[in-house]
């Protein structure tokens, strides 16, 4: 299966996951609402450019807001991970390229810690964001904080679950293929 | 000249960035403050013919219990028909042959479609929902939406050919006038945002004797609703000092957690209610306009 086939079922997947699941379960609390369709812009290829994650992490959003009647709130959250995701990934991983040739980001291509920082690094700035947009129409500072905290939390819990019951499988960057 | 296309290509990067930043914060504030985005109507369509898949499978899983909901509604519908109660002859024949009146000499000022949700949330704090009938079916902007028990759910706010959008009571930017069934004060209901189980009804004077457990129904002043719909019963009672008013707290009557067949609710007379009203506030508030 090509890169493009199989980002373009990920995408489908997490987002019908994400608005016929994780909308849909009775809540385990007010603060909390689940999330994990962003993991679709963790694990797009090294290989695509910036410009592309950009309009990638743009679209992602806004298909999600077409879903939740909410447009421009995921697509800015999503855009903004979607620019800081190559400073992260370059700071994270190693500068040698020849110890380095897997194709996406992965526990395996990165190591579990530095791969555990990126992925808490964007879902912080993600929910962050993304509750702040909505705290400026209401609420306050502490269920802005308390909220922040815990959707980190559950979607931590969950992206490490799908790492952990979905192993990719793992591509190499060759020259003979 | 040329410094200027260098520092462009230089943070083209950083440029894209904002350019999609600004457009996605414009729709996100636009669209907050008119309930409305032009282009939501597409959008509406195609999200709406996969809410409507979904939908199907999802309906098994409740449908008993909307069963018994409908069937308790019909039952109550069938002790309200008209050949249950008769009239004394008081010697005088009226005929009315024109079909908005029934034989009471009543008029038509409601009418009522059915329609089936389609995509619902809860857990935000502007929760919208979806049903499967649009302008097509003759649903418009502002009729009321009743649930198949009886109870308020909310309003329609958007409408694209076959679905529309409500807006549910559990949407902090909600509104509904509602009045206590046992005293008949008029309040306003609203949602904090917080619980979806519990709504809040303000205005409501301290000189009022409630009880917890008291039926608050859709008010007699709504544009919207029709009067005697119930919102929801008190739940619990504060007394706001500084206002003189209480704040109390509502149980939702209706279960937005398996919300399925809905009532969308016309007011055949809501425009001419709305101009009068408009029209006294020129007339009152800015006469130089009006009078001569």
């Amino acid at each position: 299966m090509s890169d493009l086939v199989r980002n373009i079922l990920r995408f489908a997947l997490f987002i019908l996951v994400q608005v016929y699941i994780l909308n849909k379960i009775p809540h385990l609390h007010r603060y909390i609402t689940p999330y994990i369709y962003y993991l679709f812009i963790l694990w797009l290829p090294f290989s695509v450019s910036r410009q592309w994650l950009l309009i990638i992490g743009f679209f992602t959003g806004l298909v999600l807001d077409y879903f939740t009647m909410t447009p421009g709130l995921h697509a800015a959250a999503c855009l903004l991970i979607a620019y800081v995701r190559p400073f992260v990934i370059n700071i994270l991983t190693p500068k040698d390229t020849s110890d380095f040739n897997y194709r996406e980001p992965s526990p395996k291509a990165m190591q579990w810690t530095p791969y555990a920082v990126y992925v808490f690094i964007l879902t912080v700035l993600h929910h962050g964001y993304m509750v702040f947009l909505q705290w400026l129409d209401v609420g306050n500072f502490l269920d802005f904080v308390i909220k922040v905290i815990s959707t980190t939390a559950i979607s931590m819990l969950l992206i490490f679950t799908a790492e952990l019951l979905f192993p990719r499988k793992l591509k190499f960057r060759t020259n003979t293929a | 000249m040329r410094n200027v296309f260098l520092f462009v290509r230089r943070y083209f990067t950083f440029f894209t960035f904002l350019l999609l930043q600004i457009v996605a914060l414009w729709f996100l504030y636009s669209y907050n403050k008119f309930h409305r985005a032009k282009f939501l109507g597409v959008a509406n369509e195609m999200t709406g013919r996969i809410n409507s898949q979904y939908n199907k499978v999802e309906d098994y899983f409740t449908l008993k219990e909307e069963n018994r909901r409908v069937h308790r509604l019909n039952d109550s519908l069938l002790n309200l028909q008209s050949r249950n109660f008769m009239r004394r002859d008081t010697g005088m024949n009226i005929i009315q042959d024109s079909l908005p009146y029934d034989t009471l000499g009543n008029y038509r000022r409601y009418t009522s479609r059915p329609a089936t949700v389609v995509y619902n949330t809860i857990n935000a704090q502007k929760n919208y929902m979806q049903l499967n009938r649009g302008s097509a079916q003759g649903v418009g902007d502002n009729m009321a939406v009743i649930g198949s028990d009886g109870s308020v759910v909310g309003k329609v706010v958007n409408v694209s050919p076959n679905f529309s959008q409500v807006m549910s009571l559990l949407h902090v930017q909600s509104t509904v006038s509602a009045s206590l069934k046992k005293t008949g004060e008029i309040g306003t209901v609203e949602w904090d945002g917080k619980d979806p189980q519990f709504l809040t009804l303000k205005r409501i004077p301290k000189t009022v004797d409630i009880k917890l457990g008291d039926t608050v129904l859709t008010s007699k002043v709504s544009f919207n609703f029709p009067p005697g719909y119930i919102v929801g019963t008190i739940a619990d009672k504060k007394l706001d000092a500084a206002t003189g008013m209480y704040v109390l707290k509502l149980k939702t009557a209706a279960n937005f957690y398996n919300l399925q067949q809905v009532h969308v609710i016309m007011n055949l007379e809501y425009d001419e209610q709305v101009k009068l009203n408009q029209d006294t506030k020129k007339k009152i508030e800015d006469p130089k306009k009006t009078v001569k």
